[in-house]
């Protein structure tokens, strides 16, 4: 029940080809996923068992957050540990018991393996089921890996939620479908969402993660999930390996794309389009309002990506179809093509996708297009200001809340306001 | 292992990232795996660089480890030259590539390229950023310092190298400005300043210099007796933070330059010496002051907070490990134990403990003073986006000491707020729970409805209560002055105890106060 969403094949991107690069990459491993996992998670505490450049990444990422005595922390690896592995899994038991006495509030631990803790194979999943083992029922001890050499950025929520979906209770409900809103979300669009989803009449709905450990989602062959962000995949495999079914559609970014997503969520518990369009009609208007004045400053701009967070393609969509910005480049870390099919039927034919990077010749041809806003990472936005590019800086775009019809203004805010401001002070 | 929340310092290779991108025409190739750019944002954020940092990553994942890292290694590093033409090279590994165990040195080599190229080993698990910083230095040094055929001609004006300055370093860029201006007034050329800004053909030329300045230890010490050895340079030893400490800096200088020392410090000027005896900071006598840095500026700042402000040293401590026998025997002589530590929650203990009414650290120090409600400044890195200033502010010589004695003072109650405070206490808007006014904003219109016994928050939880306060005596403490009230109470809690009180009552506290005013 898809028809919602009118694609037709073969349009858009569907078909068109990817230059694919590897290279020296300008971003973030998947250990800075902790930064907003830790937040959503109120009982949760992220234990990265790595080196100091981990423990000095996440400080600067997290910046003066880690001061309100976090949920995160590192166990630095020192010589002795290299020397031999047993002794590297007794000294985690020590460090953990030393941990969970200090906060007993924690339900839930996560040890994340970083590269270094994967170069030497120290084996943490085993870590893990020991410590669970002497530590429930009040806390339980799962692990992930948000290492650099197999994770990117977002991808360490990913890895981080798939661990988490083999502990997901077994749904008793046999017979009507339950939807599962799969993505960590802002608490105050996942606010919006549920109101939405009631006043549409939907009453079997979770959110994954869930704000507690202790109230996690159940799950079953009727759950159907609807994926809030494009960088799941690991998740989404996971949950279809517990029986669970993925409802295709674009993401919520946009009013487009949110009503879209809806419609999708809507069909999935067999609601009809007309009951779904009463509901969201009043914010989706808002919506289309809010973003009206942004369209005229937008209009007709070119933008590049740098890839980062994989929310590339979803929002070059929004900003094309939605504002009317032209895409030079679009590049994404990595480019899962089932998930994003309907953002690639929407995408403008001829758009170049880029998946993986090699920073100096991407930046070559970043120079070459003359984008009007290049989006990418604070390591080259200085830089590529000082050259006298207009830029956006992504990582605000992971951690500001920007789906749902009442950020649709927002989200386009993000990008009006560097050229507002170059406007302001070259005037 | 170690628990750890926060770390004072980065890896070694940031540092070395510190002395590449503090010089020109050095490229850095880094052996490390994809994420490890995120230290190039320290570089373009908070000390907003306008250019990307030197380095290029060799981003192996885990489907290169097979075997082929090697490969990506060779490729990066040859692309690396072919694109930014650099006068000399460093290679070298990250954390995780230290494990892989291939050989940057050894591969780059095989490269045969035709500029300097100078394997860095930077053991990522034993050592941290400065001594990383400290040691790339040395071997640039090394490498790129020439020796001359034959002795420098004699006579002529003499001639220094300014040795420390990194990128990413607290007030680098303005101490360098301060203290080349005060060389050149006395007479002194400076040969070359480095890393910051030098190039390694500079570096080829350290040796034209008759001494050099150390303005960092941390950085410049080992490549600095280096040269003392092999080139017979030698280096000054004073830190030239605060008026005295600058004087005798000129001093130093002028007798290694074969100057007159006298005549040199003559020029001397600070306005902060003037400032210190005006009778408005007659209220900084005995304010208790905990200090923690980098030993450098720790040892610094707690020579000036005692012999030029005024201040009582009550703890003073580091986290650079590799120089703390100098802060043991600096602490010494305040009285007081040093702490050698980059744990900071030891730290947050300690100053809990010690109960100061200024703070003087890090952008960590700055954090725990906050949440302890204590007046903080920073005197020391790591810090954060707002102590790169656009405006000038240096911490050395003559301007740094001005800057240090406005950005130290300022936190604190200024003495005519402080009195007035005393007088109207219990004023509406006017009481002690008040931030400072140049700080808090407006103050908030509180109900003077003081809880009543209630320990003051200057004295910190860590001091134990021997005898408990009779009612009227807490009352009786209470109009005391706050500022001096923590110490009335300490001092009469440690009287009633060492005369076995077991109930304070209004007698106690002045008989406690008669005992303690001989």
């Amino acid at each position: 029940m898809s028809a919602v969403i009118p694609i037709h094949a073969g349009s858009g991107c569907s078909d068109a080809p990817v230059l694919k690069e590897r290279g020296q990459r300008e971003v973030f491993c998947g250990l800075t996923g902790i930064i907003w996992l830790h937040r959503k998670m109120q009982d949760a505490f992220f234990l990265v068992v790595g080196s100091r450049t981990c423990a000095h990444l996440i400080q600067s990422a997290a910046g003066v957050m880690i001061f309100a005595e976090p949920r995160f922390a590192t166990a630095i690896l020192d010589e002795r540990d290299l020397a031999g592995l047993a002794d590297a899994q007794d000294e985690l038991d020590r460090v953990v018991k030393r941990l969970l006495e200090r906060r007993p509030d924690i339900r839930l631990l996560f040890l994340v393996g970083s590269c270094p803790s994967e170069v030497i194979k120290l084996d943490l999943s085993r870590a893990a089921s020991r410590l669970s083992q002497q530590f429930m029922p009040q806390v339980r001890v799962l692990n992930y890996s948000g290492s650099g050499i197999e994770t990117t950025f977002t991808q360490g929520e990913d890895a981080c939620l798939a661990a988490l979906v083999p502990v997901l209770p077994v749904s008793m409900q046999q017979q009507a479908p339950e939807l599962l809103i799969v993505g960590a979300l802002a608490d105050v669009v996942e606010d919006q969402f549920s109101r939405l989803f009631n006043a549409m009449g939907l009453k079997q709905f979770a959110f994954f993660p869930s704000r507690s450990s202790t109230a996690l989602p159940a799950i079953g062959p009727q759950t159907r999930f609807l994926l809030a962000q494009p960088f799941l995949g690991d998740t989404a495999k996971a949950l279809e390996a517990r029986g669970a079914r993925r409802v295709a559609s674009p993401f919520p970014l946009g009013a487009e794309g949110t009503t879209a997503w809806m419609q999708a969520a809507g069909a999935a518990v067999g609601l009809s389009a007309a009951t779904v369009d009463q509901a969201i009609t009043p914010a989706r208007q808002r919506a289309e309002l809010a973003l009206a004045a942004h369209r005229e400053q937008l209009q007709g701009k070119s933008i590049f990506f740098f890839p980062d967070s994989q929310l590339e393609l979803p929002l070059a969509r929004f900003l094309s179809r939605e504002l009317g910005m032209t895409l030079t480049e679009v590049g994404t870390p990595y480019l899962h093509r089932q998930h994003l099919a309907e953002e690639l039927a929407w995408l403008p034919a001829g758009t170049l996708l880029s998946e993986g990077q090699d920073v100096e010749k991407q930046l070559d041809r970043c120079r070459a297009a003359r984008p009007d806003v290049v989006v990418c990472g604070l390591g080259l936005a200085n830089p590529l200001e000082a050259e006298g590019f207009t830029t956006k800086w992504s990582i605000e775009l992971v951690f500001t809340p920007i789906q749902g019809f009442e950020q649709a203004g927002d989200l386009a805010g993000l990008f009006t306001r560097p050229l507002t401001r170059r406007q302001l002070l070259a005037a | 292992m170690q628990l750890t929340l926060w770390t004072y310092e980065g890896p070694p290779h940031v540092g070395a990232m510190r002395i590449a991108t503090a010089m020109r025409e050095v490229h850095y190739v880094l052996h490390a795996p994809q994420g490890d750019t995120y230290a190039d944002l320290l570089f373009t954020m908070i000390e907003r660089q306008a250019k990307r940092p030197p380095v290029t990553y060799t981003t192996f994942q885990a489907r290169d480890l097979g075997g082929d890292t090697a490969d990506l290694f060779k490729n990066a590093t040859r692309e690396a030259f072919e694109r930014f033409r650099p006068q000399a090279m460093l290679v070298g590994a990250s954390c995780t590539a230290e494990l892989i165990q291939d050989d940057p040195g050894g591969l780059a080599q095989a490269l045969a390229l035709p500029i300097p190229v100078i394997p860095l080993e930077l053991p990522a698990y034993q050592r941290k950023e400065n001594w990383g910083a400290a040691e790339t230095f040395y071997q640039l040094v090394r490498t790129l310092a020439v020796k001359p055929t034959q002795p420098r001609e004699k006579g002529g004006q003499p001639r220094c190298n300014i040795l420390g300055p990194t990128s990413l370093g607290f007030r680098h860029r303005d101490d360098v400005r301060e203290i080349r201006q005060l060389l050149e007034q006395i007479g002194l050329a400076v040969n070359v300043v480095a890393p910051l800004g030098a190039s390694p053909q500079d570096l080829a030329r350290l040796a034209d210099a008759d001494f050099n300045v150390v303005l960092y230890p941390e950085t410049a010490h080992q490549a600095a007796s280096w040269l003392t050895r092999n080139l017979g340079q030698p280096a000054t030893k004073t830190i030239p933070i605060g008026v005295a400490a600058t004087r005798a800096f000129v001093r130093e200088v002028a007798q290694l330059a074969g100057l007159d020392p006298d005549a040199a410090a003559t020029e001397a000027q600070a306005r902060s010496a003037w400032y210190a005896k005006s009778v408005d900071s007659n209220y900084l006598t005995g304010k208790r002051v905990f200090v923690f840095g980098d030993a450098t500026h720790a040892i610094a700042a707690a020579r000036v907070a005692a012999r030029e402000l005024g201040f009582k040293v009550v703890g003073l401590g580091s986290y650079s490990r590799e120089f703390a026998r100098d802060v043991r025997e600096a602490a010494a002589q305040y009285g007081v134990e040093a702490l050698i530590s980059d744990d900071y929650l030891e730290v947050e203990a300690a100053i809990t403990a010690a109960g100061p009414e200024l703070v003087l650290g890090t952008q960590m120090e700055r954090h725990i003073a906050k949440r302890l409600g204590l007046p903080c400044a920073v005197i020391s890195a790591p810090v954060h986006v707002q102590d790169f200033p656009a405006r000038y502010s240096p911490q050395m010589g003559f301007e740094g000491a001005n800057v240090l004695f406005d950005s130290w003072v300022h936190p604190l109650m200024m003495g005519l707020e402080e009195h007035l405070i005393g007088m109207f206490r219990g004023d509406f808007e006017f009481h002690e729970d008040a931030a400072p006014s140049h700080l808090g904003g407006a103050a908030k219109p509180v109900p003077i409805a003081l809880p009543a016994p209630e320990p003051d928050k200057q004295e910190g939880p860590a001091a134990a209560i021997p005898a408990a306060w009779a009612p009227d005596a807490e009352k009786e403490l209470r109009k005391i002055p706050f500022f001096v009230r923590g110490k009335a109470r300490r001092n009469t809690e440690a009287y009633a105890l060492s005369k076995a009180v077991p109930v304070i009552t209004i007698e106690t506290l002045y008989d406690a106060k008669a005992h303690f005013s001989r």
